[in-house]
Parts: C-alpha cells; sequence; structure tokens
C-alpha cells in the first residue's frame, strides 16, 4: 500500500502505460503531474519538456507521437481552452497522445483551487467542427491511477485522442492504494511497411520508419495528401474515425455500479461526485428507499445504450454534477422520456454532501419498501475495466 | 523544372503538383532552394520532416519529398520541438510565413531560439499575408498599404532577423529571392549547424503586395528586393541608411537541447523503482 496524490497516481499511471514524452505547462491544480513527469522521465530514458504556453504543449506532444513517443500533457481549464485547436489537429491526424484537464471552477480564471466538473460539453465539443474524442473521469485515486492506463491503451488502440479530466479535489486528495497489474496496450504495427499508408487504419508507422508521411489538418485521403475540396471524402474520413468508436463500445465504455439489481431509483453519476453519490445510495436504503448507482467513468462516447436499458427498470433518474447542467442533457436523450430525470447541481466550488443528493432522491419518490442492506460491497466493475 | 546542374525532380512531391502558388511567386525559388541543399546533404528523404504553419508557406512541405507535416497557423515550431525531442536523428526544418513566426506563432519562435534545439526555421517573409487576400503582417513596412492597411500602416515592423539574435538563436542568417544561388548555401549551412537556425528569405507577392504598393510584376519586385537589401559588412554605416542587411548575421555553438537533455537523463540516474 502507498499514500498518493491523485496527480501522482495520474503520472504513475502514464509511466506504467509507456509514457514516453510530457509536454506542459504549470497551472493549478494539475502542476504537480508535470512535476511528477519531470522527475520520472528522464530516469525511464524519456523526455519531459516545460514549454512557453499550452498551445505549444499539445502541438509538442502530436509532434512527439509522430515520432513514435506515447505522449501527455495535463492542464486545467484555461489551459484546456488554449489547447482546443491542436486538440482538433490531433483528432484530424488521428495521432494518439493523452490530453489531462484537472478541472477548477470556471469560466475564466474562476475558482482556480476548488473543484469542478464544468468541462464535460468542452472535452466533447471544445474544438470545432465533428470530431472523434474519447473522455474518461475518475473518482478515486486508485482509478485515476487506471484510467490513466486506460486512456493511454484506447489512444494507442484506436488512434484517436483521449481525455481523462480530474478536478481539483481528486488531483489534491491523498489515498491509500495497491497498484494494481494493467494490461498495456501499444500502437498497432502495420502487416507491411512497403506501401503503408498513415491513414488507412489504426495501424501507424512514425516518421523515420518505412516512407515518407504526410501529415495535414487538412481533410485528407488514407495515404494523407491533402484533398481540401473534396467534401466527399472528407465526410468519408470523419465517419471511418467516428465507426471506430462506435464498433468498440465494450472496450471504451467503462462504467461501476452499486446496488442496481433491486433499484427503484437510481443515481447517475461521475467523477467526485460519485463518491457523494454512493454514500447517498446507503442512507437511501436506511430510509427504505431501494436505490443504485451508476457512476460513469466513460463520459464520450455518451453510454446512450446502457442508460436506455437501465432507465426501463427503474422509476427515476436524479444526476448530480458539479455544473450548471451539462450531462444531463445527453442523459434526457438516452432515457427518450421513460422516466423523470431531474438534475442536481452547483457551482460554487464545494462538494455534494452524501444527505444533498439522498434529499433529492427522496423528493422524487414515495416509496419506501427497501430492506435495508448490509454495508458488503455490492460494487461491480462495467464495460471492460481491465482493473 | 528547368534543370540548372542537378535533376532534382526526386525530392519534388510530383503527385502534390501543380502547386497552389501563384505566377511570379517567390515560394518556388525557396522550395528549390531547400531541394538543391537536400541533395547536397544527401540525407535520407524518409529521415528529414518538413514542417509548416499555415499560409502560401505553410504548402512547402507537401511539395518537397520528405516527411510533411503541415501543422496549425504558427505552431510549425512547437510541434517540431516535440518531433525532434522525441527523435533527434531526424532533420527537422521548419517553413514558416512572416505571420506564422512574428505574429501568431511569435511566442514559439521566441522560446525556440532561446532553447537552441537543432530545428532549422526558413522564414518566407513577403511581407503581406497572402493566402487570405493581402492583409498586413507583422513585417508590412511603415507606411505601405494592404487591404487591411489601406491608407498606410502605422505600425512598426518587426525584423526578424534582430528578433532571431535577441531571443539567442545560434544561427541567423538573411537572403532574398533575388539573391537566389545563396538560398540553398544559406539553408545547407543552416541545416548542417548544431542548434537552433534561422533564414529569412525576403521574397516577392506579385499577387498582393507588389500590386497593392505598385512595385510591378514579379521581375520588377525582384529589381525592388536588389535595390532595399546590400550584404552586411562590406558597406559603410552611411550607405546601410534604408537598406537590409544580407548575409549571416550569427554563427556560434552553444550546448544543443537534445544534448542538454542527454545531461538531465545521466543526471536523473537509475530507473524509477514505484
Amino acid at each position: 500500500m502507498r499514500l498518493i496524490q491523485g496527480n501522482e497516481a495520474c503520472a504513475l499511471g502514464a509511466i506504467e502505460a509507456g509514457c514516453t514524452f510530457y509536454a506542459g505547462y504549470p497551472i493549478t491544480p494539475a502542476s504537480e503531474i508535470m512535476e511528477w513527469m519531470a522527475r520520472l522521465l528522464p530516469k525511464m530514458n524519456g523526455t519531459f519538456i516545460q514549454m512557453e504556453d499550452e498551445i505549444a504543449s499539445i502541438a509538442a506532444i502530436i509532434g512527439a507521437s509522430w515520432s513514435g513517443a506515447k505522449t501527455m500533457t495535463a492542464t486545467s481549464g484555461p489551459g484546456f481552452s488554449l489547447m482546443q485547436e491542436n486538440l482538433g489537429y490531433a483528432s484530424m491526424t488521428e495521432t494518439p497522445c493523452v490530453i489531462v484537464n484537472s478541472q477548477r471552477g470556471g469560466p475564466s480564471t474562476g475558482l482556480p483551487t476548488l473543484p469542478s466538473q464544468g468541462d464535460v460539453m468542452q472535452a466533447r465539443w471544445g474544438t470545432h467542427g465533428d470530431h472523434p474524442i474519447i473522455v474518461l473521469t475518475t473518482s478515486s485515486v486508485l482509478d485515476t491511477y487506471e484510467m490513466t492506463v486506460t486512456a493511454f491503451n484506447l489512444s494507442e488502440a484506436y488512434r484517436i485522442p483521449v481525455i481523462l479530466l480530474l478536478d481539483a479535489t481528486i488531483s489534491h486528495m491523498r489515498e491509500n492504494i495497491e497498484i494494481p497489474e494493467m494490461e498495456i496496450i501499444d500502437r498497432r504495427k502495420p502487416a507491411n511497411i512497403t506501401g503503408f499508408k498513415a491513414f488507412a487504419d489504426e495501424s501507424f508507422l512514425p516518421f523515420g520508419v518505412g516512407e515518407q508521411k504526410v501529415v495535414t489538418g487538412l481533410a485528407h485521403g488514407e495515404d494523407g495528401l491533402p484533398r481540401a475540396s473534396d467534401g466527399e471524402n472528407a465526410e468519408h474520413m470523419l465517419r471511418r474515425t467516428y465507426e471506430r468508436m462506435e464498433n468498440n463500445l465494450d472496450e471504451i465504455l467503462h462504467y461501476k455500479t452499486y446496488h442496481l439489481d433491486d433499484a427503484e431509483m437510481l443515481i447517475i453519476s461521475y467523477g467526485i461526485t460519485s463518491r457523494a453519490s454512493k454514500a447517498a445510495v446507503q442512507i437511501l436504503r436506511k430510509e427504505g428507499i431501494c436505490t443504485g448507482l451508476l457512476d460513469m467513468q466513460t463520459l464520450w462516447p455518451f453510454p446512450e445504450k446502457l442508460i436506455n436499458e437501465l432507465a426501463r427498470n427503474v422509476k427515476g433518474i436524479l444526476m448530480p454534477e458539479l455544473n450548471l447542467g451539462q450531462m444531463v442533457m445527453p442523459l434526457k436523450a438516452a432515457v427518450e422520456g421513460a422516466v423523470p430525470v431531474k438534475s442536481l447541481t452547483r457551482a460554487d466550488g464545494q462538494l455534494f454532501t452524501p444527505d444533498q443528493i439522498a434529499e433529492a432522491v427522496m423528493e422524487m419518490t414515495d416509496s419506501r419498501v427497501c430492506v435495508e442492506v448490509t454495508k458488503g460491497n455490492n460494487q461491480i466493475n462495467g464495460g471492460n475495466n481491465h482493473a | 523544372m528547368p534543370k540548372t546542374g542537378h535533376d532534382l525532380s526526386k525530392y519534388l512531391r510530383q503527385e502534390m503538383m501543380p502547386n497552389v502558388w501563384c505566377p511570379g511567386c517567390g515560394h518556388g525559388n525557396i522550395t528549390r532552394g531547400l531541394m538543391t541543399s537536400l541533395d547536397r546533404l544527401q540525407i535520407p528523404l524518409n529521415e528529414v520532416v518538413v514542417i509548416g504553419g499555415i499560409g502560401c508557406s505553410g504548402r512547402t512541405p507537401f511539395y518537397v519529398n520528405t516527411n510533411a507535416m503541415h501543422t496549425t497557423h504558427g505552431r510549425a515550431l512547437a510541434f517540431a520541438t516535440g518531433t525532434k525531442l522525441a527523435n533527434p536523428d531526424l532533420t527537422v526544418i521548419t517553413t514558416m510565413g512572416d505571420g506564422d513566426t512574428a505574429a501568431i506563432g511569435g511566442n514559439h519562435f521566441i522560446h525556440a531560439c532561446r532553447r537552441n534545439i537543432d530545428i532549422t526555421a526558413l522564414v518566407f517573409n513577403n511581407s503581406i499575408y497572402g493566402m487570405t487576400g493581402g492583409q498586413a503582417a507583422p513585417t508590412t513596412p511603415t507606411g505601405e498599404k494592404s487591404t487591411t492597411t489601406m491608407y498606410g500602416n502605422i505600425d512598426q515592423s518587426f525584423d526578424v532577423v534582430n528578433l532571431a539574435l535577441a531571443a539567442g538563436a545560434t544561427f541567423v542568417a538573411r537572403t532574398t529571392t533575388f539573391d537566389f544561388q545563396d538560398i540553398p548555401d544559406m539553408i545547407t549551412r543552416a541545416i548542417q549547424h548544431p542548434g537552433f537556425s534561422v533564414v529569412e528569405i525576403l521574397g516577392q507577392c506579385p499577387t498582393y503586395y507588389g500590386r497593392i504598393n505598385k512595385l510591378g510584376d514579379a521581375s520588377q519586385m525582384l529589381d525592388y528586393e536588389k535595390d532595399l537589401t546590400i550584404p552586411q559588412g562590406y558597406v559603410s554605416r552611411e550607405e546601410m541608411v534604408g537598406k537590409k542587411p544580407i548575409g549571416i548575421f550569427r554563427e556560434e555553438t552553444r550546448p544543443e537541447y537534445t544534448q542538454q537533455y542527454q545531461n538531465v537523463r545521466q543526471k536523473a540516474g537509475v530507473k524509477y523503482d514505484s
């Protein structure tokens, strides 16, 4: 067992996943990630560089990824905003890379030291244009370690940039964890180096290996050459990377469930809020309200099929989140009006208490039929959790 | 392509022809100079990465038959820093316009100079934003016209060479498309230089800068370049007034960044035990 901080767990997870290149710029509450990477990477024969800003940081990790490195940068809201243009470039060029955003209160400089979940929509739609992206989040120090490794695994496997959302609390809190053994996935090598097309599928060759490659943010064909006026090709290439996500949802969608079997009421939450939600489930069950929890670890692509199915077995759904109601929008779309969906929000830089969440569920139901369960950890890891 | 001594066709990405540049554009002269340098240096083309920004100059990587990265506006050097640092065996060259270099990417430019990483930055300076239709650049001379300075530019223009010298670049040179035979010499020396090297090439944009400022066609603009510049070090101070000096302004050795990082790795010592 080791007592470590969330940001340290993120750095250790990155090293475990095989990260050999980190570029970043200091920002609260993410700075410890770069401090750890600055200390660890040179020991592993890897490379750390402190860039002049966040725009340069994400540019450098994309450039390094095309030199064959597994790469990461970490930031918080203001820096994440600066990264958006090059995030689109990473998506357009199918460049494996991991971008960590430890969320703090926004907009603008906002609440620099206080937690928030206000960037969940920006993480999906921050850069311009349709684009494939995977967004993961975490609710504990152990989770942060595992999800960092998972972020690298997914990015390398599918050549899609992966965003890992932490928050000021997860980043800075310390927990005792046993570092788990995890499967590590590397970039797929093509069957043939000769005639390799850099944008035919998930396989990848870096600069310097095989023939010369062309990489551009313009719409392009499978050979990478720009086709900037060929809209039909552009849509084809875009749909192809979307399908890469859609066809691998079993691998991409990670979640945990808690007391779902007999649940009449369902709490769906993510990140730090899921800790209070879990305690709220225990409070509610003492009160006789059969409640379960879905803790989403993958936010995007949104697990709409799973939620649509769960909604059919419950009488109501509560979504608490540390923003003014963002993920509740795709949630309502997924539920398709099958049951009432209630949004519980706060954006004052404070966390929900379990009582607040429990009270919000109580207001939704008169049912008091549940038999109190023992405090055993009836928790199931969902999706393809490699932990 | 006219054959003057060497056939450079293997350095040209034929499938990208015809190029997007206007008739009379200076970018072709610079690109030919780059290809001549690659021919002289004989570095395997798959070990060279040419990284461009956005604009007319940013298209250069498509036309040179090396690895090509066409990035975002102003960010070529930031991408290049990652590419070079993660694999120092690659020869990394950036092609940037004056807007890439001195406006939107100014921060990356001065920090690359400061860092002294072994990248060669070619600055295609045509004093205007060409691809977007002739707007003022940070290099548009004071008083000159563009589509956004119809009444004369009131801004002080950036001198890219002085900027690079002040920021600490270890190889700094300037030439022009009029002096086209000097271009491959300058670029070759810049690539061979073990550190961050900057070559600013003044070139003509007859379509916008020339037309708006009534400087005539491409050949008249070349004459204008000749009159505007003077080889530095050979003339008196009085003769330099109103002229832009050309030549090599600095060529010195300072520890190179990727080499320095090897020292960091050694100091960091043995493998981290988690």
